[in-house]
């Protein structure tokens, strides 16, 4: 009977280190073209394609924007973003929790060169699309008023990794037991990096805020280029 | 769930190093989890288990090992392991603090049976 020998090999090696290396290349192309690319992370139903909706209608015609929407299933949000007369590709990973880098990479030679923002829309989840770097210049995390203000301190991963934090749908708030203060202050007990932000998509509060953060920081990766 | 991707990229790596080795299983494989690694260990051990049949690690085990959260202050120069996600220095109060560890996400090790 032959011997069997074991052997104890080190290795070290990161397990997401394959999506990094993509996402680097990608942030480092789109950057070089200045464009500023947006992930937008949030549950389903926090508003992130009605964000978007807005948004356009601040920074389209000034701005080229386009937007990369991830689901699970149907072309719904894609069909929305287009029908504001902007280009969107929509992923569906047909039960995929998360996009990964590769995703983003597949489409980009469909990216056209001589755009400014660049949207992400992640697949509504406010845990794994967390743990996967895109390639995005800024992640922002959305929490909507109904969603309750003890998101931050449940989910500390997808606001540690942010650099934005948008509570969303503030019209609700005289409704509804979301206490703005306290949320704010839990999310930047667990960062203290976040930039803060409050928006309502119905009443159009907050929207020109958050446009011109991106558009400061559109005119921040420039001048690194320059 | 996103563990089941994840495993998909241990497995890649992996098959990767056993075959630089020639070695003919693998037995047992260490992974390092942060505490902030964003993954429930439970589900990496159910998705490794779901994964490796079939493969060269068909009889492997997985374990993983759990790395605390642990923060330096920038200003007091404390270092402090944190088991909440409250990002402010215990004993100075400063919010100037930088990660050591917590996020790791890493293979450690694997043990090999060659000929």
């Amino acid at each position: 009977m032959p011997n069997k020998k074991t052997k104890e090999v080190m290795v070290l090696e990161d397990l997401l280190g394959s999506n990094k290396k993509i996402a680097d290349q990608i942030r480092k192309k789109l950057t070089d073209k200045g464009i500023l690319t947006i992930n937008l992370l949030s549950s389903p139903g926090a508003g992130k394609t009605t964000l978007l909706e807005s948004l356009s209608e601040i920074l389209v015609p000034e701005y080229k924007m386009a937007v990369i929407e991830g689901d699970i299933e149907t072309e719904r949000d894609a069909d929305r973003i287009r029908a504001k007369g902007i280009p969107a590709w929509q992923i569906t990973t047909g039960g995929a929790c998360h996009l990964e880098a590769k995703m983003i990479g597949k489409l980009f030679p469909k990216i056209p060169a001589d755009l400014d923002f660049l949207f992400i829309e992640n697949v509504g989840n406010l845990v794994c699309p967390a743990s996967f770097d895109l390639g995005e210049n800024i992640r922002c995390v959305l929490l909507s008023i109904p969603e309750g203000d003890d998101k931050p301190k449940k989910y500390p991963k997808a606001f540690i990794t942010s650099q934005c934090l948008i509570i969303s749908k503030t019209d609700l708030a005289p409704v509804l037991p979301f206490n703005i203060k306290k949320a704010k202050k839990e999310a930047l007990e667990i960062n203290p990096n976040l930039k803060l932000l409050t928006i309502s998509a119905q009443s159009g509060a907050g929207i020109k805020e958050l446009a011109e953060y991106f558009m400061e920081s559109l005119q921040k990766i420039r001048r690194t280029n320059a | 769930m996103h563990e089941l991707s994840l495993i998909a990229n241990l497995f890649e790596i992996m098959e990767e190093k056993a075959a630089e080795k020639n070695a003919k299983k693998i037995t047992h494989v260490v992974l390092q989890v942060g505490k902030l690694a964003g993954v429930v260990p439970e589900l990496l051990i159910t998705a490794f288990d779901m994964y490796k049949k079939d493969t060269i690690a068909s009889e492997g085990k997985l374990e993983i090992k759990e790395v605390p959260l642990k923060i330096l202050c920038r200003d007091c120069k404390t270092e402090m392991v944190k088991d909440d996600f409250i990002f402010i220095c215990t004993k100075c109060g400063s919010a100037n603090l930088k990660t050591l560890a917590g996020m790791e996400l890493y293979l450690e090790k694997m043990e090999l049976e060659v000929d």
